[in-house]
């Protein structure tokens, strides 16, 4: 080892001064020393390069990788949503984001990129330590000149490195809150999100879709952001482009929305609570949805503040809420179709029988009211409908009891999701004997079926629910899914086995209900028949439905559920109007909602006339000149 | 003389030496492309070349009448190293060099070549078989003054390089093992001491060398980059255009202090044994000169000369894997620059003017 190499000495006897040959000698031990102490050394520092170089070199290649190769995200822009006919609904507009490179980032530097973005300092800071092991995190979206200026002159090596521009897509929403239910928006995928199952790809600081169909189609509508990868020096200056992957763009969603009608549907809406859905029972086909009081999703997008956010969020008049499948409400009279159904099919009605009304009626006890005091004498199921007498139903729900009546309510789809291509969509109920005991362990009492028979007590539907049910039954007791994506094949959930003239009985009731002074006579249109059914939500008699009560008031919530043509109808409307009073209240919205459509209809068969004549605005609800009669409530 | 000088010189060593100054040249030629510096490695090869003529010069110079005067060169030294202190150049915030016309002088890199040769004089006058108190505070003394004085320029680096010169003597003359254990004791305690008179910048070059990771853009820097640098280049090498540790200006000084990083990278774990098998080879040629030294005095300074160089090699090469601290001295024969590459070439001309009078006559 050591190299001790003795090279022939030459003995000499001379002397000198310095000689001193033999003290030389005797230092061999310790130049031993020194030889091994060097051969240690030389293992030690081999040993660091066998560590670094040998043993983890794809550790440190990598690192080398991550200094030379910036990479930006290319953000794919999101599909567009589109309505039936092409027209765009939701757009995106091109602007610029800032994002901030991990390693770079000085903490001393973010109060100053906080107060120039106009951010919270704590929820930004915040943010980055929840950062982990991504590379980076666009901090503000949509900057303004003013943020721009800022970010160009502070971006530089010397000052703020960490910052980058990127170009991104500000999604674009309808103005007013118009169709926002349905569209939904999209924000910053939150803390909580990211720990569930199904964003396991996604990133803090992505934007994802919140609500509506921008959650419900997020995957198709997101596409894949691409990167754009450039070799830097130390100092971060561009040397080199490298081979960058272009993004993919979302794909456009182009959904069963009907423009028109949806326009229409908003502004029979404007100042009202409440929600009207719009569809095609012959597929399932939503035209139109709308839920009132809207907000406006363009405030959402992107990295809302939490201020911002707590504050719609926190609104009493639940704005965010999508009343048109999350209501929960007593259907009313809207419902006594379906008693009428299982009325007539169990075979303890027939088109005669005859039911007589005084004005009220006892049962167990117990007297139940009509709505008209003075009563409908003696009636049958035809007038029954069309007049709305509770007296009639009350007989036929004591005749079916609860159990009879909850097999043709779940047939119709009354405590069954509808299963609508929409998030958080609500259950609503349907009493029974069983749904009962399972709730609260108790028997069921026939005193509640009274009350079930003319749509109120425990029963409760969403206004989409609703929609379904009795579109469904005009349609000849077929029920599709309703759904958004026009792409989607209709399916069709359940087909009623009924006799043909009893689901007859029922819809030409239902034509009573408008054309043979009902309730609804305010839905009349001159060229198509129109059938439905009126109903009030009772707020403050329901009992076990207080908790869904959607406000303070007290008020009466108007319902009217319409369809056209009656033969093989094309279009069903459902109005509801919260804290409408009189159930004669949601009728006109209704209206609005069919004259569109057949109007439109009208016009694409005969493009002469939509020439001369363009679209009649809708008229507001206030001037109908057909005022209701105050003996006109249900 | 001078033609037996010619042919009696160490050729092994030189041998050995030249490969390292071609690997120095080459790898300063490749560090540099692009950059500032993109001539160092021709001033490089001047700086070589005048080195090989001050060695050849030095060797044919009786290393005794070099001893003889040793104490006026001491005493001229610490003069001079006070006048950079006075009157020097102010680089990268520290003073550490002195004009000389056109070329700057860092005198400190001449000062060890006059401490080799005043321990090896005082050590070969005391004859002793092993040291005594008094003697080591003589040596440390006279190694100290002039280590104060490069520390407070601050050039803290290169003081510590003053260390090894005394420790090799020491070793040397012979060092009773109580003594040893004493000595280290003394470093242990004074070491915590000494960290309170460090400047700011040496704290936190101490400190991120014990945990670079703590603040990885600021001193922790370099230690980094230096090992991404060494790690990126795997057991071949990235080769001189994949080296982007070297070329995109991660590491601080590719051709300087961190040139072994910029190295490693580049010729990887294969280039690294080949270049730190030279190294021990030029160490142990170095030690072998001192086996055969005629007297005392000759091995002292070629035991002076060895050791000097291992510290350097352990430092630098250290430093660039992360296992010493940064302390920013050469790596001799490899860094570019003047002063340095001088005094390494001075030095293996006072072993081979040790050499050539290694038969007594």
């Amino acid at each position: 080892m050591p190299i001790v190499q003795n090279e022939p000495r030459h003995e000499s006897n001379a002397s000198s001064e310095h000689l001193l040959r033999d003290d030389a000698k005797k230092s061999g031990g310790k130049i031993a020393f020194f030889q091994y102490l060097t051969v240690a050394v030389f293992i030690f520092l081999i040993s660091g390069f066998w560590k670094l170089q040998v043993q983890n070199p794809d550790v440190y290649s990598e690192a080398a990788e991550r200094n030379r190769i910036k990479s930006t995200p290319l953000l794919a822009p999101r599909g567009k949503i589109l309505d039936r006919d092409g027209r765009v609904i939701v757009d995106n507009k091109a602007s610029y984001s800032l994002l901030l490179n991990r390693d770079q980032i000085k903490w001393e530097h973010l109060p100053a990129i906080a107060d120039a973005m106009g951010l919270d300092f704590n929820e930004l800071a915040a943010k980055i330590r929840r950062m982990g092991s991504q590379p980076q995190i666009i901090i503000k979206d949509e900057l303004t000149r003013d943020e721009m200026a800022f970010v160009e002159s502070h971006q530089d090596a010397s000052a703020f490195p960490e910052m980058d521009l990127i170009r991104s897509w500000k999604r674009q929403y309808p103005q007013d809150g118009f169709a926002a239910h349905v569209v939904g928006y999209v924000g910053e995928i939150s803390e909580s999100e990211l720990n569930l199952p199904q964003y396991l790809d996604y990133r803090q600081g992505d934007i994802i879709g919140k609500d509506g169909l921008e959650r419900e189609y997020d995957s198709d509508l997101r596409g894949v952001d691409g990167q754009e990868r450039v070799l830097v020096d130390s100092l971060g200056r561009t040397r080199k482009a490298e081979t960058s992957k272009e993004a993919v763009p979302g794909k456009d969603l182009k959904t069963t929305l009907d423009l028109d009608l949806q326009a229409v549907a908003e502004l029979a809406m404007d100042g009202k609570r409440g929600a009207v859905v719009a569809m095609d029972p012959r597929n399932g086909d939503v035209l139109a949805m709308v839920s009132r009081p809207a907000f406006d999703p363009n405030k959402f997008t992107g990295r809302i503040s939490r201020k911002d956010w707590t504050e719609i969020a926190q609104d009493k008049d639940k704005p965010l809420l999508n009343r048109a499948i999350q209501a929960q409400l007593p259907p009313g009279s809207t419902f006594k179709p379906i008693m009428a159904l299982a009325g007539l099919e169990e075979g303890v009605i027939d088109s005669d029988t005859d039911f007589f009304c005084p004005g009220g009626a006892s049962f167990y006890g117990h007297y139940y009211a009509c709505h008209l005091k003075h009563g409908h004498g003696k009636i049958s199921v035809h007038r029954a409908i069309s007049q709305s007498c509770d007296v009639f139903f009350y007989n036929v729900g004591y005749r079916l009891g609860i159990d009879n009546i909850a097999k043709y309510a779940d047939i119709a789809g009354i405590g069954r999701k509808t299963g609508i291509d929409l998030p958080n969509e609500t259950q609503g109920t349907m009493p029974s004997t069983r749904w009962k005991l399972r709730l609260t362990r108790q028997k069921w009492y026939a005193g509640e079926t009274i009350s079930v028979a003319i749509g109120q007590g425990a029963v409760t539907v969403s206004p989409l629910q609703i929609l379904s049910a009795l579109g469904g039954l005009g349609a000849g007791a077929v029920w599709y899914k309703p759904h958004l994506n026009l792409d989607e094949k209709p399916v069709l959930l359940r087909r009623g086995n009924f006799k043909p003239e009893d689901l007859q009985q029922v819809i030409s009731g239902m034509f009573g209900v408008v054309n043979e002074g009902g309730t609804g006579r305010a839905a009349q249109l001159p060229t198509v028949k129109v059938c439905g059914k009126t109903g009030t939500a009772q707020v403050a008699a329901t009992e076990l439905t207080k908790g869904a009560r959607m406000s303070s008031s007290l008020a009466n919530h108007a319902w009217f559920v319409g369809f056209a043509p009656m033969d093989n109808p094309e279009v069903a409307v459902v109005a509801l109007f919260e804290n409408g009073v009189e159930s004669y209240n949601a009728v006109p919205i209704v209206r609005d909602v069919l004259k569109a459509y057949f109007d439109k209809k009208a016009r694409e068969a005969n493009p002469q006339i939509a020439r001369k004549a363009p679209p009649a605005k809708p008229i507001p609800v206030a001037t109908i000149e057909d005022t209701p009669q105050p003996g006109d409530t249900d | 003389m001078f033609t037996r000088a010619l042919r009696d010189l160490d050729w092994p060593l030189l041998v050995v030496t030249l490969a390292l100054c071609t690997l120095g040249v080459l790898q300063i030629y490749s560090a540099t492309l692009a950059t500032k510096w993109h001539d160092a490695w021709w001033k490089q090869i001047i700086f070589i070349g005048s080195g090989l003529v001050m060695m050849w010069l030095l060797s044919t110079f009786d290393y005794h009448a070099a001893l003889n005067r040793v104490v006026y060169l001491y005493a001229a030294s610490v003069v001079l190293l006070i006048l950079t202190l006075v009157m020097g150049n102010k680089v990268f915030g520290s003073t550490r060099w002195i004009k000389a016309g056109s070329f700057t002088l860092q005198t400190s890199e001449f000062v060890k070549i006059v401490l080799i040769l005043l321990v090896a004089k005082l050590l070969a006058d005391w004859k002793l078989e092993t040291l005594a108190w008094p003697d080591i505070l003589k040596l440390a003394g006279v190694v100290g003054v002039p280590m104060l004085l490069v520390m407070k320029e601050p050039d803290l680096g290169t003081s510590l390089t003053y260390l090894p010169i005394l420790a090799c003597g020491i070793l040397m003359a012979g060092l009773r093992w109580k003594y040893l254990l004493i000595l280290l004791g003394i470093l242990v305690i004074t070491l915590p001491i000494g960290y309170h008179f460090l400047k700011p910048y040496q704290k936190d070059r101490l400190v991120s060398f014990i945990d670079p990771d703590r603040d990885p853009k600021g001193t922790g820097f370099q230690v980094i980059q230096s090992k991404i640098a060494v790690g990126n280049g795997g057991m071949w090498g990235r080769g001189a255009k994949e080296s982007s540790q070297t070329h995109l200006g991660f590491l601080p000084v590719p051709h300087t202090d961190f040139i072994f990083s910029s190295f490693a990278e580049e010729h990887g774990f294969v280039g690294v044994v080949i270049a730190l098998v030279l190294y021990f080879l030029l160490i142990m040629q170095v030690v072998q000169n001192a086996q055969t030294a005629a007297d005392r005095a000759g091995l002292y300074i070629c035991m002076g000369v060895a050791g000097l160089l291992l510290f350097h090699v352990l430092v630098n090469v250290g430093m660039v894997v992360g296992r010493m601290p940064v302390t920013g001295i050469p790596l001799p024969l490899l860094s570019s620059g003047g002063s340095n590459t001088w005094s390494v070439f001075l030095m293996l001309g006072l072993v081979n003017s040790v050499r050539l009078r290694r038969f007594v006559n």
